[in-house]
C-alpha cells in the first residue's frame, strides 16, 4: 500500500515537474548566467565578460529612457485605473438609493459588469489594431473624426496621437486603462460584496452620507484588494511590450524617435533583431529586479492595519 | 478558494430591501440626495459603457466599408452590406492563423488541465517529504516576468528542434500555464471531502482510478473555471509565439497564431492598403471570445479575479 502510494505520487508528478523545469525554471536560471556573457546567439561560443553588459546598460541612453517611460506608466496606470474602478464598483454596489436603511447597487449593475469586463477577454493584439484605427491621424480615425465634426480640430492639421512625442505615452495609457478598469471593477465588487450589509446599515442609521460611507467603511475594508490591484497594475506597467511594439513606429515599436520605448521593446529588439543575446539577458535581469523592487515598495507603501470583519 | 466563485456567482448586488422601487420614499433629505446621485451615477456608468461598446461597434461596422470610405470620414455609414470582406480576410491568412491557434489549443488546454490537476492533486492530498517546497516551486513561477526567460527559452526550444512547430508551442504553453492551474486546483482538491476518497480506496480502487473516476469529476466546477481561464490566456498569448513561431528557413511554412497574424496583417497594411480586411480579421478573432465570454461570463470573471485574490 505504502509503496504503491509512493509510486503513484512520483508518477503523477513526473510529467508536470519535468515540463516545468525544462521550459520555465531552467530558462529563468540560465538568464542570469547568459547575462554575464557576450553571447551573440548564433553559435554556442561565447566568453564570460563579468558585469560588462550591466555597465553597458547604464550607458545605453535608449534603455535608460525606456526605464523612465516604464516609471511614468507605473505612476499613472495604477492610479487612474484603480480610481475609476473603485468609483464604478462603489456605484454598482452601493450607489443605489438608500431605502429604509437598505444599501444596494444601481439598477442594471449586472449588465454594466458584463459590458465593462468585456475588453479584458480581448487579446492585446486586437486592442492594438482597434486603437490603431481609433487613433488614426486623419479624418478616418475615430477620435480625430469626432474632434473634426465638433470643430475642435482643423481638418488640415489632425492630431498625430501616436506620432507626437508628447502625446504617445498618454495615448497608450488610455488604452491600458480602457482595457483594465472592468477587471478591477469586478475584483473590487467581489470584495465589496463580502462586506456585511449590517455595517452599512448601521452607518446609514447613524446618518452617514455616501461619501462618508465610502471613505470610512468601504475603502478601509477593501484595502487588501486595492493593494493587490496596485501590485498587479504595477507589474503590468513594467511590461507594456505588446501595445508599444505594435502601436508605435519602429522595429518592435518605441517610436517616434524612442519616445515610447519601454524596457521590453529594447530587449526584444536587441535579442531578435541585433542578436545580442547576452545583452538582452542582462536587460531581462534588470526588468526582474525592478519589478521585484516595485512590488515590495508598493506593498510597503500601501500597508495599513488590517481591518477584521 | 471556492469562496470567490460563490461571491461572483451571486451576481450583482444583493439588496437587503426590495429592489429599486421609485415610488418608495426614504427619509426626507435622503431622497433628494438619492435622486441627484442616481442621475450622476447612471450618467457616468452609461458613459463608460458607451466608451467600451462604441469603438468595438465602430470597428465591426468599418469592415463593411471600402478603403476609400474608411480613409474619408470616420462616421460614414457603410453602403454595401456584403459578407464578402470576411471571406477575403479568411483567405488572406486569418483562416490559417485561426486554424493554427485552434490546433495548438486543442492540445495545450487539455494537457494543461491534465498535468496541472495531477500535480495539484498529489500536492494537495498526499503528504510526502518536500511537498510544500514543490508547491511553492510551482506557484513562484507566476511571479517572474516572462521576459526573464525568453532568450534561453528560445534556444532551449531550438535545441529540441521545436522552433516553429505546434508541439513546441503546445509544451511551452502548458509549462507556463502550470503555476496558475496548480495553484487554483490545489485549493480546490483540498476542499473535497476525505470520506469519499477513503470509500473509493476501501472499495479497492487504485489511486489512479480514484483520481480519474472520483476526484476529478468532483472537481468539475474548478476545472471549468481554470479551463476557461487557460483557454482565454493561451488564445490571447502573443509574446511566446512571437519568439517561438517564426519560419526558420525559406521553405519553413508560416505557422502564426491568430494574435501574431493580426499584427502581421496590420503591418502589411502599410504596403498594400486593405483595411476592411484587417478589421474583418479582428472581428473574426473577436467573435469566439465574445461567445465564450457571454456564455460563461460568471466563471470568466470568477476565474480571472481569483487569480489575484489571496
Amino acid at each position: 500500500m505504502r509503496k504503491g502510494q509512493n509510486r503513484f505520487v512520483a508518477g503523477f508528478l513526473l510529467a508536470p515537474v519535468a515540463l516545468y523545469l525544462i521550459f520555465v525554471i531552467w530558462p529563468y536560471i540560465q538568464t542570469f548566467g547568459y547575462s554575464l556573457t557576450d553571447w551573440k546567439g548564433q553559435s554556442q561560443t561565447f566568453s564570460f565578460i563579468g558585469l560588462d553588459n550591466y555597465t553597458a546598460l547604464f550607458e545605453d541612453d535608449i534603455f535608460l529612457q525606456a526605464i523612465w517611460h516604464n516609471i511614468l506608466f507605473l505612476v499613472f496606470i495604477p492610479v487612474i485605473t484603480i480610481l475609476l474602478a473603485l468609483f464604478f464598483a462603489f456605484m454598482l454596489n452601493a450607489g443605489g438609493r438608500g431605502r429604509a436603511g437598505g444599501v444596494s447597487g444601481v439598477a442594471g449593475s449586472g449588465f454594466y459588469k458584463i459590458v465593462y469586463f468585456f475588453p479584458q477577454v480581448l487579446s492585446l493584439a486586437i486592442l492594438a489594431v482597434l486603437f490603431g484605427a481609433v487613433y488614426r491621424s486623419d479624418s478616418g480615425g475615430m477620435v480625430n473624426g469626432l474632434l473634426m465634426k465638433l470643430g475642435l480640430v482643423d481638418e488640415s492639421a489632425p492630431v498625430e496621437w501616436l506620432n507626437e512625442p508628447n502625446m504617445v505615452l498618454w495615448a497608450l495609457i488610455l488604452v491600458v486603462v480602457w482595457h483594465g478598469v472592468g477587471f478591477y471593477l469586478v475584483l473590487f465588487s467581489a470584495a465589496m460584496q463580502a462586506i456585511p450589509r449590517d455595517i452599512y446599515e448601521a452607518a446609514l442609521i447613524d446618518g452617514a452620507g455616501r461619501a462618508h460611507t465610502f471613505f470610512r467603511i468601504t475603502l478601509p475594508l477593501l484595502w487588501d484588494s486595492v493593494q493587490t490591484a496596485w501590485v498587479y497594475l504595477g507589474i503590468a506597467a513594467m511590461d507594456m511590450f505588446i501595445l508599444v511594439s505594435t502601436m508605435t513606429a519602429g522595429e518592435y515599436g518605441g517610436g517616434p524617435d524612442h519616445h515610447s520605448e519601454v524596457m521590453a521593446t529594447v530587449m526584444m529588439r536587441n535579442f531578435l533583431l541585433y542578436g545580442r543575446s547576452g545583452y538582452a539577458c542582462a536587460m531581462g535581469v534588470v526588468m526582474l529586479l525592478l519589478t521585484l523592487i516595485v512590488s515590495v515598495v508598493m506593498l510597503r507603501a500601501t500597508r495599513r492595519e488590517r481591518v477584521e470583519f | 478558494m471556492s469562496a470567490p466563485l460563490k461571491t461572483a456567482s451571486r451576481g450583482d448586488s444583493v439588496p437587503t430591501g426590495p429592489t429599486v422601487d421609485k415610488g418608495r420614499t426614504g427619509p426626507g433629505d435622503e431622497r433628494g440626495e438619492g435622486v441627484v446621485l442616481n442621475v450622476f451615477s447612471h450618467g457616468f456608468l452609461a458613459l463608460w459603457a458607451l466608451l467600451i461598446v462604441l469603438p468595438l461597434l465602430w470597428l465591426v461596422l468599418s469592415s463593411f466599408k471600402t478603403d476609400a470610405q474608411i480613409g474619408g470620414s470616420a462616421f460614414g455609414w457603410p453602403e454595401n452590406w456584403t459578407l464578402d470582406v470576411f471571406s477575403r480576410a479568411w483567405d488572406k491568412g486569418i483562416g490559417d492563423y485561426f486554424v493554427n491557434t485552434v490546433i495548438v489549443l486543442v492540445f495545450s488546454v487539455p494537457l494543461t488541465m491534465l498535468f496541472g490537476s495531477m500535480a495539484a492533486y498529489v500536492l494537495a492530498r498526499y503528504p510526502f517529504r518536500g511537498n510544500r517546497l514543490l508547491y511553492y516551486f510551482f506557484v513562484a513561477g507566476a511571479m517572474f516576468p516572462v521576459f526573464l526567460a525568453l532568450v534561453p527559452l528560445f534556444f532551449m526550444v531550438k535545441r529540441l528542434d521545436m522552433l516553429n512547430t505546434y508541439q513546441g508551442l503546445i509544451l511551452v504553453y502548458v509549462a507556463y500555464s502550470l503555476p496558475f492551474t496548480v495553484f487554483f486546483m490545489h485549493a480546490f482538491f483540498r476542499t473535497l471531502p476525505t470520506a469519499v476518497f477513503e470509500a473509493a480506496i476501501l472499495d479497492g480502487a487504485s489511486h489512479t482510478r480514484t483520481f480519474f473516476q472520483v476526484m476529478l469529476p468532483m472537481a468539475k466546477p474548478g476545472l471549468i473555471s481554470v479551463g476557461i481561464f487557460n483557454t482565454l490566456g493561451q488564445w490571447n498569448q502573443f509574446i511566446l509565439p512571437t519568439v517561438l513561431m517564426q519560419p526558420q528557413s525559406g521553405d519553413d511554412p508560416e505557422r502564426y497564431v491568430l494574435t501574431q497574424g493580426l499584427i502581421q496583417l496590420q503591418q502589411q497594411q502599410g504596403y498594400a492598403s486593405d483595411l476592411p480586411v484587417l478589421f474583418a480579421g479582428v472581428t473574426i478573432a473577436m467573435i469566439p471570445m465574445l461567445v465564450v465570454y457571454l456564455s460563461f461570463q460568471r466563471q470568466v470573471q470568477a476565474g480571472l479575479t481569483s487569480a489575484t485574490l489571496k
